[in-house]
């Protein structure tokens, strides 16, 4: 099988793989990183956003073979202490239930804020409306994004 | 020699304490009591006994605890307690219980604990125990102001025989009980490190996938697996089986050293089945059935005679479908099988169950079978049933070692059990002065106990005067209406179905809150004084005024789109008022859902406050995003690109509120969503006049 090298969270892991086998199960059944979620495996649900890049992309529908290159970030990347703003907004607001999206979640709203620190409600709705939540947290991952954005502009 | 406090079962309403002699000592420190160890140190250990699915045990159990115990949340792990009857009582996670069924005892394990700590104290100090008092993980002596921390007296308080009867905390006393303290699982949910039942590895593990019957009760005929085992990494193929009720479903499972490989080798599989002895059914012939049953039982003689004398006579019939549980982490469990012992990981709602059915299917004493459970990616019902462990212990017995079984969402969504789609009909009459003289809801759907229960089934039996009950009905309409009665009809079909969150009020909740809002309108009542006027009970008619208020009911303009539905279950009641509105493009759209709860004595507002809001999304999908239909006996919808969520774009604004009273505790994770479909049809009529009898319909389409 072919080897290939990832940059995960600035961490260079060295993967031999099957080239279509998608970067998700490399993520976490490869490289051990499990915040990353499965949850439908078409691109769907978005449970298993990362970004690539900069930029969200669905791992459960990217080959690893695609995925060399370039930076990726996994939700262990953002931070493991929760000082990233939007994790502080997301406990201060309270947002996750069972929990099993919002590492998806939240990959989708760093990603958004990044290229638009201060969203409107339609454009945290386009940029999130990837993203399947089934315990129903969406008003409040609206107002955390909100909060998000408020707190990143005082830096 | 530490001491225990065991509880026994608090579903059959009297619990009593028993105290059982037990050795335990670990890294925790002392255990104290069962649901309370303490290190020397001072760091308080508190288990949660039941499952964490999002609804907030995990938050709630401790804090409980906590208050009795005098202890500052801040101070405590929480650690999910495994499967032990003996221990730690029942543990099923159904029927929104944690908190109904258990504050009680855990209040009263609290002050129990508590009060064996302020004993160990006097003692330490030889003065009565009367002059001390415990705060913030410390005991205080008070003539002296002298104080020992927890830490210091556990060893001697868990030799101490428990108290009996220790007087509980009044709730104005209450320090932590009733705050929106934040979640202490949350943390964990914001920066990947929570561990679902997906992340779990153990040592040795093996992974499988299962390519099961997708008409449920076919069997295996036989399978090419030539292709699968030439995938690398698949280990072995074989024939398994899962228990769904009194059945026994097969499937043909790919083991293999990861999920990848298992998934690879399983799409090569070449499966036959026999789908022979049992029926093929389509949607259509599904509900043409559950409509036929309506009409089957013979309706009340006293009732009939009512409704024929009544000036203004109603029939209508409610429609609703199958729907999927489809959280979002599909199912999946890691069993392990060895001699005369099993060991479970896994999201698992119905430890002890588990335990049970485990421990009689493979002859294994009980106290080897462990079950172990793990953050849930949601539960729903879905995730209280034995079917999946079964089938993972099945597979690692054969491989003997250990393996998890994987559902991929294809699975998960479409091999049930389903809720079951159940029809109403509903018949009503309405006296001179516009009360209601006659009400009468005749139910078809797929009984659980049926799966049990050798065909044919019993003739439906007559309805009968002033008899039975729907759920999600508002109780004391009973008392209100002169002639009522509920019947049901049993429909047939070779097709799983189970509870799936509020159960049947999640189907019941819409035929009534819709049919009553049709009398009033056929009274020509305003929908919130119709009810009022047929609740005859405080705690309603208080409910009903707060409703008022807080909707700015008596605000809205004739025909503006406001409905409301009130419905209860579980022990609570929740009331939902739905504003509706159509846009400049034709579309309707949901504005603004304001919901009360009344569950009585609470804990973590918040917590309630979430449980509600995601009650109303998961009804508002139920009601207009999605539903499983079946084509030639399979499930048609497989993921979500045909099985549609809602997502943040369907989300309506969402306003809720508590009732503050001193009821005795409701639950708090399902009765908030059956009022949410019945308040937007309400809706829909008031301000199009058109009437929604049928679930699911698109929004756009009204």
């Amino acid at each position: 099988m072919p080897k290939y090298t990832l940059s995960i969270n600035g961490k260079k892991h060295t993967v031999e793989a099957d080239a279509q086998m998608p970067l998700l199960w490399v993520i976490r059944d490869l490289v051990g990183l499990t915040g990353t979620k499965y949850g439908c495996g078409i691109a769907q649900c978005g449970a298993c956003t990362v970004h690539f890049n900069g930029a969200p992309i669905r791992s459960c529908s990217f080959p690893v073979s695609a995925a060399t290159g370039q930076p990726i970030t996994t939700i262990e990347g953002i931070s493991k202490d929760n000082s990233h703003p939007v994790q502080k907004a997301w406990i201060a607001e309270q947002v996750p239930q069972c929990g099993y999206c919002q590492s998806g979640q939240i990959m989708s709203a760093v990603a958004l804020l990044k290229t638009n620190p201060h969203p409107t409600d339609a454009e945290i709705d386009a940029a999130m409306q990837g993203n399947i939540c089934r315990c129903g947290t969406y008003q409040r991952i609206r107002k955390a994004i909100k909060s998000a954005a408020g707190a990143t502009s005082l830096k | 020699m530490t001491l225990m406090l065991g509880i026994s079962a608090p579903v059959l309403g009297k619990p009593t304490t028993e105290i059982i002699n037990l050795l335990s000592a670990d890294d925790r420190g002392t255990e104290l009591i069962a649901w309370i160890s303490i290190h020397q140190s001072g760091q308080v250990t508190l288990l949660n006994h039941r499952s964490e699915m999002g609804q907030g045990t995990f938050q709630v159990i401790p804090q409980m605890i906590a208050e009795e115990l005098e202890v500052n949340l801040d101070q405590v792990t929480v650690l999910f307690a495994p499967a032990h009857p003996k221990k730690y009582g029942p543990q099923p996670q159904e029927g929104s219980f944690s908190v109904r069924g258990w504050y009680q005892q855990l209040l009263q394990i609290g002050a129990t604990a508590r009060q064996m700590l302020i004993e160990a104290a006097g003692k330490q100090w030889n003065v009565p125990v009367s002059e001390c008092f415990a705060e913030n993980g410390q005991v205080i002596h008070r003539p002296t102001d002298r104080k020992l921390g927890y830490g210091a007296l556990v060893e001697d308080a868990a030799k101490l025989t428990p108290p009996p009867n220790v007087p509980l905390k009044k709730r104005k006393e209450y320090k932590i009980i009733g705050k929106s303290l934040p979640r202490k699982d949350i943390p964990m949910k914001t920066n990947g490190a929570a561990v679902f039942g997906l992340d779990k590895k153990v040592p040795g593990m093996l992974y499988a996938v299962v390519e099961r019957n997708p008409r449920f009760r076919g069997k295996v005929k036989r399978f090419d697996d030539a292709k699968t085992r030439a995938v690398p990494g698949v280990k072995q193929v074989l024939t398994v089986k899962r228990a769904v009720f009194g059945n026994l479903y097969e499937g043909v499972a790919v083991v293999a050293t990861s999920l990848w490989a298992a998934m690879q080798g399983r799409r090569v599989l070449k499966v036959e089945w026999n789908d022979n002895g049992f029926e093929h059914l389509d949607s259509e012939q599904l509900s043409d059935r559950m409509r036929e049953n309506l009409k089957k039982p013979a309706s009340s003689v006293p009732l009939e005679t009512a409704l024929q004398t009544a000036p203004k006579q109603l029939e209508a019939v409610y429609e609703t479908p199958y729907q999927s549980h489809s959280c979002m982490e599909p199912l999946n469990c890691i069993a392990h099988v060895q001699e005369n012992r099993i060991d479970i990981w896994g999201p698992i709602q119905e430890a002890n169950w588990i335990q049970a059915d485990l421990s009689e299917r493979f002859s294994v004493p009980k106290e080897n079978v462990t079950v172990n459970m793990t953050f849930l990616g949601g539960g729903f019902g879905r995730k209280g049933f034995t079917d999946y462990p079964y089938e993972a212990a099945l597979i690692s017995q054969a491989i003997k070692a250990p393996v998890q079984v994987v559902w991929t969402r294809e699975d998960d969504m479409s091999l049930g059990p389903f809720r079951t789609g159940a029809f109403y009909g509903c018949k009503g009459g309405i006296d001179e002065k516009g009360n209601m003289v006659a009400f009468q809801t005749v139910t078809a759907a797929q009984w659980f106990w049926q799966e049990w229960t050798a065909e044919p089934y019993p003739d439906p039996e007559p309805l009968k005067a002033n008899d039975g009950n729907l759920d999600g009905l508002l109780s004391p309409y009973l008392k209100a209406i002169p002639h009522y009665s509920f019947g049901g009809v049993g429909t047939r079909a070779p097709i799983p179905v189970m509870w799936w969150r509020s159960v049947y009020a999640s189907t019941g909740g819409f035929a009534c809150e819709s049919f009553i809002d049709e009398l009033a309108q056929a009274a020509g009542k305003d929908p919130l004084e119709f009810r009022r006027n047929h609740l005859p009970d405080a705690r309603y008619q208080a409910f009903i005024d707060r409703l008022e208020t807080v909707s700015r009911w008596k605000s809205r303009s004739k025909n503006a789109g406001w409905g409301v539905a009130i419905t209860e279950s579980f022990g609570s009641i929740c009331g939902h008022v739905v504003n509706v509105s159509r846009k400049t493009d034709g579309k309707l759209k949901i504005d603004k859902v304001i919901a009360l709860m009344d569950c009585g004595w609470y804990v973590n507002p918040d917590i309630i406050r979430a449980q509600v809001e995601g009650s109303i999304i998961m009804g508002l999908g139920a009601a207009i995003t999605h539903a499983i239909t079946f084509k030639d006996g399979k499930a048609v919808e497989q993921n979500f690109n045909t099985y549609p969520m809602p997502r943040i774009t369907d989300s309506p604004e969402i306003e809720v509120h508590i009732m503050d009273n001193d009821e005795k505790a409701g639950g708090v994770g399902e009765p908030g969503l059956p009022p949410f479909a019945p308040a937007l049809c309400n809706a829909i009529f008031d301000l199009t006049g058109k009437r929604m009898r049928t679930l699911p319909f698109k929004l756009d389409d009204v």
